[in-house]
């Protein structure tokens, strides 16, 4: 028996991740098809106050887990609130969005309810009434369409962006949760987190990256302004991550992180296929790059052969004038 | 010290992939290493022997060539290997776990290391799997760690920032990039590894009679490639005015 579709649903700071509310837009449709309730799980302190933006988003019920415990992050805290949640309601399906915390706690969950878990996945869809998610695998290279035939409830992780979050009016009624949080055996012992006005760079809509043309650490400066002005975040390639100018938390690519913005700008960037891989979904690629046979302008719709230290500024006050 | 590191055999980062006339990846003259996550783990156990003394054990699950990844562990300081044919190809994230916890379980272990994903089904789960499997603690992609008094030190990466965490050992600790960089293998280290143990098993041999996957895959399809699209002429100053315009009027992004 299904029993509903179930939306991890994380926040920081009480501000609900992006992700989230996509992952719940994609959760509404199938759910629709099935002819299904949309379950959310938010799980922290003081987060009940978020349930009605989740009633915005498609959700039926939200069930809230709140506990001093739970106020950040700790791989065994939520693992096991979530799985004694899943336990109880036993979900048909049981979705999380892939991000540094969602694909950790996912496995765990998974594993603790003994099902499937499909990682990372940018389409979700019914066929033949069953569940099939589609995920890129060898960093976008290709893809496995996979499914979880019969263990519950089939879970999976959905890539920031592959879905537009779309508003949809339901009830939000709020389920309180009394979690049972069991032994945490991380214990946290400081947290550090970089001040940036800029997005997180798998959620971001627009990335411009630097790669080993940008020649030093010194002069991401000019990416980072020409960011600001388009509310991007700012992206390397290995070869800048590997010369240490930029942390690798920058890195797009293979061994890096996969993004797919709706406009990637890469400045100074060959286009090895480690780094293709990790942004060839990106819905709209530019390339500057001197060298005329670099490869990445064999995947960019617009090109500049050109000097990136000559173009970016310039290209920043004409769209500076533009987003005035 | 007894460290453990879960290390697979992936493609190399340069390889084109294609698939076969079946639909299915085709490995054939793909060059194959270890996955780099792994790479980095293989590496913070040599570190912590070389500060804790011990004995480093490399586990991988997989196929008659994955002995050639071990090997390279080997080579690089590992002291013994144990390489796990699982008997089948239908190995998801959950089976593999399987195999492994059951594999390590019959192990010595104080630590327990891996990549936090493959750079090929990029999963990342099966580590946590293990950990859940054995009942041990786990703690994903860090990048610093230190060893002492039965715990374990990390600092690894969250969301726009990093958080350092303490557990006790045992415990399963996953490489992020940044962790450390790895050592090549020394012709003498090369030579040595030819002589050390090589335990090779298989999932019935260690009492796994029915390895069941939950996740079947269904079908593989390779991107469609993309286009080269306009190359904009002209001089620097003109060409981005005329980006900026293409990206505001044809494109409507800005």
């Amino acid at each position: 028996m299904a029993k509903g579709i179930w939306v991890y649903v994380e926040q920081l700071d009480s501000q609900i991740k992006k992700v989230s509310l996509e992952v719940l837009t994609a959760g509404r449709k199938v759910a629709d098809e099935l002819g299904e309730e949309v379950c959310a799980v938010l799980l922290g302190k003081g987060v009940a106050e978020l349930a009605p933006t989740l009633g915005n988003y498609g959700v039926d019920k939200v069930y809230v887990a709140e506990d001093d415990s739970l106020e950040n992050y700790t791989t065994d805290g939520y693992a096991n609130v979530i799985a004694e949640i899943v336990k109880e309601n036993e979900p048909y399906a049981f979705l999380y969005g892939y991000t540094i915390l969602g694909r950790d706690l996912a496995a765990q969950v998974a594993q603790k309810v003994e099902t499937g878990l499909m990682s990372d996945c940018v389409e979700m869809e019914l066929e033949d009434g069953q569940l099939v998610f589609t995920r890129p695998i060898y960093a976008g290279k290709a893809f496995v369409k996979a499914t979880c035939p019969e263990s519950r409830p089939i879970m999976a992780s959905l890539r920031p962006n592959s879905y537009i979050a779309e508003e949809n009016k339901k009830e939000g009624e709020v389920v309180k949760v009394n979690p049972n949080i069991g032994d945490i055996r991380q214990q946290i012992k400081d947290i550090v987190r970089q001040v940036s006005e800029r997005p997180e760079l798998t959620e971001a809509d627009i990335i411009i990256s630097g790669g080993r043309g940008m020649k030093g650490p010194e002069n991401y400066k000019i990416l980072e302004e020409a960011a600001d002005v388009l509310g991007a975040a700012v992206g390397a390639s290995r070869a800048a991550v590997d010369a240490g100018w930029v942390p690798h938390s920058m890195q797009v690519g293979q061994t890096g992180k996969t993004v797919s913005p709706v406009l990637y700008i890469a400045c100074g960037i060959s286009g090895a296929i480690q780094h293709l891989a990790g942004m060839g979904s990106s819905k709209c690629i530019v390339a500057i790059n001197k060298d005329p046979e670099a490869n990445i302008f064999k995947v960019a719709d617009y090109g500049i052969v050109g000097d990136l230290f000559e173009v970016v500024p310039v290209l920043k006050e004409e769209l500076q004038k533009i987003t005035a | 010290m007894n460290i453990v590191v879960c290390l697979k055999q992936t493609f190399d980062t340069e390889a084109k992939i294609k698939l076969t006339d079946e639909g299915r990846i085709d490995s054939k003259g793909v060059s194959l290493i270890i996955n780099p996550y792994d790479e980095f783990a293989v590496e913070e156990a040599l570190k912590i022997k070389e500060q804790e003394g011990g004995e480093v054990t490399v586990v991988s699950v997989g196929g008659q060539k994955a002995q050639d990844a071990l090997r390279q562990a080997l080579a690089m300081g590992a002291d013994k290997a144990m390489l796990v044919d699982p008997g089948t190809d239908e190995v998801d994230e959950y089976a593999a776990a399987t195999v492994l916890a059951k594999a390590l379980s019959g192990l010595e272990y104080d630590i327990i290391l891996g990549g936090w994903r493959a750079i090929d089904d990029g999963s990342a789960q099966v580590a946590g799997r293990v950990a859940e499997l054995l009942g041990i603690p786990v703690v994903n992609t860090i990048t610093k760690l230190e060893v002492a008094d039965g715990k374990a030190t990390a600092t690894r990466e969250i969301e726009g920032g990093s958080e350092v965490l303490e557990v006790s050992l045992p415990a399963v600790l996953t490489a992020q990039k940044g962790l450390n960089e790895p050592r090549y293998p020394s012709m003498k280290g090369i030579m040595k590894a030819k002589k050390k143990p090589m335990d090779k098993t298989t999932a019935t041999e260690l009492g796994l009679d029915s390895l069941s996957a939950k996740v079947q895959a269904l079908s593989f399809s390779l991107p469609k490639p993309r286009e080269a699209g306009k190359v904009i002429d002209g001089e620097a100053p003109d060409a981005a005015k005329e980006l900026a315009r293409l990206l505001h009027e044809e494109a409507k992004i800005v």
